[in-house]
């Protein structure tokens, strides 16, 4: 099935939107969960993989999108499902349908910062527990120290 | 002396084992926090991190050329597929068609590179159960496959060989006589490799049924590769969504039927890496037999500025399912680039399966699993 | 038949020395024969070792450490002094005990099996008139020696204070204790049918029939069982499961450094020693040499021990050529096979070894009976 028949399936849902330039799915945060199981249960849609989960910031570090890239193994069709996230909103978590994503929001969270309702402990992954800041993040400064350590600002001495 | 018993210090019940960063088996720098009774394990939770350096930050600002090398240090044992992964994606954001000799080359180099990396695997698997001599003949072995690369790029680990729009140097003129010397020596060693571990009754005793990861379990928690094969799952991303030539070549894919024990058993993830190392020899005889010739720089970009837009492109590394996600805003430097790691999740499916089972099954389990920190902490 | 002892004590006798120093020189001399054994075997077995799993595993080994004139570097023998080098390092070494750690308890620790090692080589006897002490009770004595070492084993593991030790000395006492019932039982096979328990009982009896192993295919078996079950009570692989190096870094050793360290893997392979001996004293006939069985044309010149290559001196080397025949095939398992998991090696113990031990007890009594009533 190609990006327009999925698109069809799943529109008596409100909520979303086909975005044919980006060839993605834009879905608002509210409806996910539905598109989600529909996704996941749905015969002929039948999406038993959650590829990759990717938390981009619009810009302003206020506003992110989130992009779900799902494969079926069985239909051998893929799609990409974004979800904006206006300021200091969350999205619900997927944890509950596919397994991935437990791992998968646990690093958005940690690098962006997008607040996940509903996962079961949405704590670091990849920095320490105290790491302060969300890196991926455009306006994100270094701290100017870590546990007493400085982390240094000028860099000339190497590169 | 106070001798009072503390409770807080001594928990008769249940004892927190902790597999540290530094450990002989942990494959890198990865934490493991056991909750066992006994011998047996109640609660597994892995801590990540360590190997943390920014990757994605670093793609930030770092023009598409010059990422090529931080990619490598990604999957350090499997470096041409990182590149080669990476290649591709940059490569539909751009849309350049690629000379057919390019495509032999990029073929040829990275089912090598499956070789040496599942010679790794496997010999850290023997390791892990015990058995101290495959390691050594499979390390001894992969020395020539890194032979091979040096004479071919210069690098034995870390290759930076592989660029969008083609690969930095072509084939050295008695590559292919020596590859073909390596791979009439290699068919010689599998044999040898079988008789040592595969069909032997200890290892079979210590690996099937350990770690049995059913077919559902395993689609859910996105596990892929390998691993996911061993589970009897036919997803192979060169069968199912050919990516560069595979359409070209015939080869087998295969799929873990339980044959020692359960489908999906700690015996099956380890021979289906035994099989595709056969499998990859084929491929590179027959790559190797129909190389055209060409230019392998006729192609490359000579500034890589792609258009607005994403991509997210899969492909079939030694350890699963690579994804790369980039994100382009006109400028020659991503906007954002986001590596989906297939150990990442294979790793998060290590709770779920060795729950119940004893401390030496959890290494097993974890070795037969084939992470690599690299990729995961990026 | 003589001992050591005796002959010591036999020989000063006569001279008038203060009767306490006689029991001292008695006690100090045999002391140090053992301990010079132990040593000399400590350096030889690790230094083959290494050589051993080297050329299996498609590698030279130690090659550049020369000793005596023998220079290190290209020739196979070149890294003959690493073992000499490596003991002068470790005596050398700073001697750490974990804050935590059970001081007195570590420290006594690598004594207790020491001590273990060093008895059982008491009542083992080289050839036929050399031997330290020699007992009635010979069999039975070492059966009961070579438990000693268990109780080292979970000192160390307990006293130093880390799981992952804790966790080396659990499983060693409970594969250690384990595999010494169907070793007994082995070793019972022999007693029953030769009514000895002393060696020379044994050995004698093997010089008037044969070879016990040749004796019916029960004492076959039992010989199996004695030898895997060995393997297992030394804690080599497949059965090195407490000092499981990719599991537990180093088992029950892992806080152990120096000194110590040192004198644990000297009694590791002092028992391998031990157990090669009584395994060829029990069912290979000891000091008696192979040729001893087969009728050779006698010749009125020539004495008929050197056509058969027997007596006092050949008797020691029979015992060592059967012994390292038997360490070799310890070391080949070692780099041969995985490792066994701890409720596997149980199983194999409890479920399989000590079934057929049992049966083959009773086996090998009705196997006589029957060979009597026939002849």
């Amino acid at each position: 099935m190609d990006l327009k028949e999925i698109f069809d399936a799943i529109s008596p849902l409100d909520g979303i939107e086909l975005n044919l330039e980006s060839d993605v799915i834009l879905v608002s945060s509210a409806s996910l969960m539905a598109v989600a199981e529909k996704f996941k249960n749905d015969a002929d849609l039948d999406f038993d993989f959650l590829m990759c989960i990717t938390a981009l910031d619009d810009g302003d570090s206020k506003n992110f999108t989130v992009a779900y890239n799902f494969y079926s193994n069985t239909n051998k069709h893929s799609v990409e499902v974004r979800v904006s996230v206006v300021d200091g909103k969350d999205v619900p978590s997927l944890s509950g349908v596919w397994k991935t994503a437990d791992w998968h929001e646990r690093e958005a969270y940690d690098m962006m910062g997008v607040i996940f309702s509903g996962h079961p402990e949405l704590k670091r992954i990849l920095l320490p527990e105290d790491w302060e800041g969300y890196p991926l993040r455009k306006n994100y400064k270094v701290a100017d120290y870590y546990h007493g350590v400085p982390i240094p600002k000028d860099k000339s001495y190497w590169e | 002396m106070d001798t009072t018993l503390d409770k807080s210090i001594v928990n008769i019940d249940e004892m927190v084992l902790n597999m540290g960063p530094q450990h002989p088996s942990t494959h890198g720098v990865l934490r493991l926090k056991i909750h066992t009774d006994g011998e047996v394990v109640s609660k597994i939770e892995p801590v990540i991190g360590y190997l943390h350096r920014c990757f994605e930050k670093h793609c930030e600002n770092l023009s598409y050329e010059q990422i090529v090398p931080y990619t490598d240090r990604c999957d350090y044992l499997a470096s041409m597929h990182m590149d080669h992964a990476y290649s591709i994606a940059v490569e539909k954001l751009l849309d350049i068609q690629l000379p057919e000799r390019v495509e032999y080359i990029r073929v040829i180099v990275a089912e090598l590179q499956r070789i040496a990396s599942h010679l790794v695997a496997i010999g850290t698997f023997g390791l892990d159960v015990g058995a101290i001599t495959p390691f050594t003949w499979t390390i001894r072995d992969r020395e020539r496959v890194l032979d091979l690369f040096e004479a071919l790029c210069g690098a034995r680990l870390l290759y930076n060989y592989i660029w969008p729009g083609g690969v930095s140097h072509d084939l050295s003129p008695k590559f292919i006589q020596r590859t073909h010397e390596f791979l009439d020596y290699f068919e010689t060693q599998i044999f040898e490799y079988n008789e040592l571990l595969t069909g032997n009754k200890i290892f079979i005793e210590r690996t099937a049924d350990v770690g049995v990861m059913p077919a559902d379990v395993a689609v859910n928690f996105g596990v892929t590769g390998p691993s996911l094969r061993g589970s009897g799952v036919n997803y192979d991303l060169r069968k199912t969504e050919p990516y560069s030539i595979y359409n070209k070549f015939d080869f087998n894919v295969p799929v873990g039927e339980g044959t020692m024990g359960t489908v999906g058993d700690s015996w099956d993830r380890y021979w289906v890496r035994m099989v595709e190392m056969e499998e990859s020899i084929k491929i590179i005889r027959q790559a190797m037999g129909s190389l055209p010739d060409g230019d392998v720089h006729s192609a490359m970009p000579k500034k890589i500025r792609p258009a607005k837009g994403s991509v997210y492109s899969r492909y079939e590394s030694a350890r699963g399912d690579v994804g790369i996600y980039i994100q382009s805003n006109g400028k020659n430097v991503p906007l954002r680039l986001k590596m989906r790691s297939p150990a990442f999740c294979n790793l998060s499916v290590l709770a779920e399966i060795s729950e119940g089972w004893m401390i030496s099954d959890v290494i097993t389990v974890l070795g037969s699993l084939d992470i690599v920190l690299g990729e995961i902490d990026r | 038949m003589t001992s050591i002892v005796k002959s010591i004590v036999g020989s000063f006798e006569s001279l008038p020395i203060d009767p306490f120093l006689l029991a001292i020189l008695a006690i100090l001399v045999p002391g140090i024969i053992i301990f010079l054994i132990m040593a000399v075997n400590a350096l030889i077995a690790v230094y083959f070792e290494r050589k051993i799993s080297a050329f299996m595993q498609d590698r030279l080994g130690p090659m550049e450490v020369g000793i005596f004139g023998f220079k290190g570097g290209k020739k196979f023998w070149g890294g003959i002094g690493q073992t000499f080098a490596d003991a002068i390092k470790l005596l050398s070494k700073e001697d750490i005990i974990p804050n935590d750690a059970d001081r007195f308890l570590m420290m006594m620790a690598p004594f207790i099996i020491f001590t273990g090692a060093f008895l059982t080589f008491i009542g083992l006897p080289m050839s036929d008139s050399l031997v330290i002490s020699n007992f009635n009770i010979g069999i039975f004595y070492i059966i009961a020696m070579s438990s000693v070492g268990v109780i080292g084993i979970i000192l160390a593991g307990w006293s130093s204070n880390n799981k992952w030790s804790l966790y080396g000395a659990m499983r060693a006492a409970a594969q250690m204790i384990s595999y010494e019932i169907p070793i007994a039982l082995s070793l019972i096979l022999v007693v029953l049918v030769s009514g000895h328990l002393d060696i020379h009982g044994i050995v004698q009896w093997q010089a008037d029939n044969r070879w016990f192993i040749l004796h019916s295919p029960f004492a076959a078996l039992g010989f199996v069982i004695y030898f895997v079950s060995v393997v297992a009570e030394t804690n080599r692989t497949p059965f090195d499961i407490p000092e499981a190096e990719s599991e537990l870094v180093a088992g029950w050793m892992t806080e152990y450094s120096g000194f110590r360290w040192a004198l644990f893997f000297l009694s590791e392979y002092a028992n391998m020693l031990i157990v090669a001996f009584v395994a060829s004293i029990v069912f290979l006939g000891g000091w008696l040499s192979p040729f001893q069985m087969i009728d050779l044309p006698y010749i009125d010149i020539l004495p008929e021990s050197w056509l058969i290559l027997d007596g006092v001196v050949f008797g020691i080397f029979w015992m060592f050529v059967k012994a390292i025949i038997l360490i070799f095939c310890m070391m080949w398992f070692r780099w041969t096979f995985p490792r066994l998991r701890v409720d596997q090696l149980m199983y194999v113990c409890w479920k399989i070894f000590i079934p057929f031990a049992l049966a083959n007890v009773i086996l090998i009594s009705i196997w006589e009976l029957i060979r009597m009533w026939i002849f």
